[in-house]
């Protein structure tokens, strides 16, 4: 029984690695410097027809198509400027996942400054206003000493 | 800030926020304008499905004609096509971008369903689609005269988008034929 589930296992793993490679084609690269760009640039490049998917993930025959394209021209020897403009161009600023900065994305770039920012100055008004509310200790005078004394004494002699 | 306006700060939050997302419920996220509005239909050299010799821009340049992407694996394509017929008969010129498809097939399919094309480039490898920016099928690309892309459609064509959209920009263009 044991070595049967063994068995079944052994299967399910073998047909899950099978279908993994089915998804992405390889290619032969010239250097694994290029390689190394392919990499980058095809999780960077979004895919135009699956849009919250990169084209290194997405098996939809565009992505399918662009991979390739990238792939030639890599080996083309084009830069990595050169790549994103030519997809740019053909599909627009869509399909970087890191846009260029430019008026329109401007604001997306420094959101996350300008949110950290104000993180930062709430942070600090809360912390002096709280340092300012927090109560002064207060001195008693003699006479309040004495009443508050007397009061403790009579709750003593109460009990 | 008073106490009084801080309770009302979830209240306004909430109410941006909504503002916002009402909005996007009305927005199609797939609607993409296409990077090749206003320039040249790229150029090409492809085979021309069913006949021996080859297209190349300047063939299918020089009116104002619909470029329509299809492919027999495509179920859409075939949902417009009666529509492309109708339009074709009314004589607004179509030419078919065969997208990465089989020529025996498509050449099947025009059989069958009828041909409303002026003809059907063969873009086997897909990569005129690559230029034009096509993501899938069906796409349907409106080009002036003077050969530059000056509307897409992504998805089905039929009585409706004609009408609202790609008429109105075809006869301002100087389209022909009226299918009014």
């Amino acid at each position: 029984m044991i070595s049967l589930i063994r068995l079944a296992f052994l299967v399910l793993a073998l047909t899950a690695s099978m279908a993994g490679q089915a998804v992405i084609e390889t290619y032969e690269f010239s250097s694994t410097a290029l390689e190394r760009r392919y990499h980058q640039l095809s999780t960077e490049l979004r895919c135009p027809k699956c849009q919250n998917q990169n084209i290194a993930d997405s098996n939809a025959p565009i992505a399918q198509d662009l991979r390739k394209l990238l792939f030639q021209l890599l080996e083309s020897g084009a830069t990595n400027d050169e790549i994103l403009s030519h997809m740019v161009s053909r599909y627009g600023e869509f399909v970087r996942y890191r846009p260029r900065l430019t008026g329109a994305t401007s604001l997306l770039w420094i959101a996350p400054v300008l949110l950290l920012l104000g993180a930062v100055t709430i942070v600090y008004i809360s912390l002096r206003r709280r340092k300012g509310a927090a109560p002064e200790t207060v001195e008693l005078s003699a006479q309040e000493q004495k009443t508050l004394k007397d009061m403790l004494e009579k709750v003593e002699r109460d009990r | 800030m008073g106490p009084r306006v801080k309770l009302f700060v979830p209240l306004i939050i909430f109410a941006v926020m909504a503002l916002f997302l009402f909005r996007g419920l009305a927005l199609d996220p797939r609607a993409m304008p296409s990077a090749l509005i206003d320039h040249a239909l790229p150029d090409f050299t492809l085979a021309s499905l069913g006949q021996e010799q080859e297209l190349s821009r300047q063939d299918v340049v020089g009116e104002v004609a619909l470029f329509n992407v299809w492919a027999t694996w495509c179920m859409s394509c075939r949902v417009e096509h009666p529509y492309l017929i109708k339009l074709a008969g009314d004589g607004v010129p179509i030419y078919g971008v065969n997208y990465k498809d089989e020529d025996g097939a498509a050449l099947d399919w025009l059989a069958t369903l009828g041909n409303p094309y002026r003809a059907s480039i063969v873009d086997n490898e897909g990569t005129l689609g690559l230029d034009m920016g096509v993501y899938g099928a069906p796409e349907t690309y409106l080009v002036d005269a003077q050969g530059i892309i000056r509307f897409r459609h992504v998805g089905v064509v039929d009585e409706r988008v004609w009408n609202s959209t790609l008429e109105p920009l075809y006869i301002e263009l100087g389209g022909k034929a009226s299918t009014r």
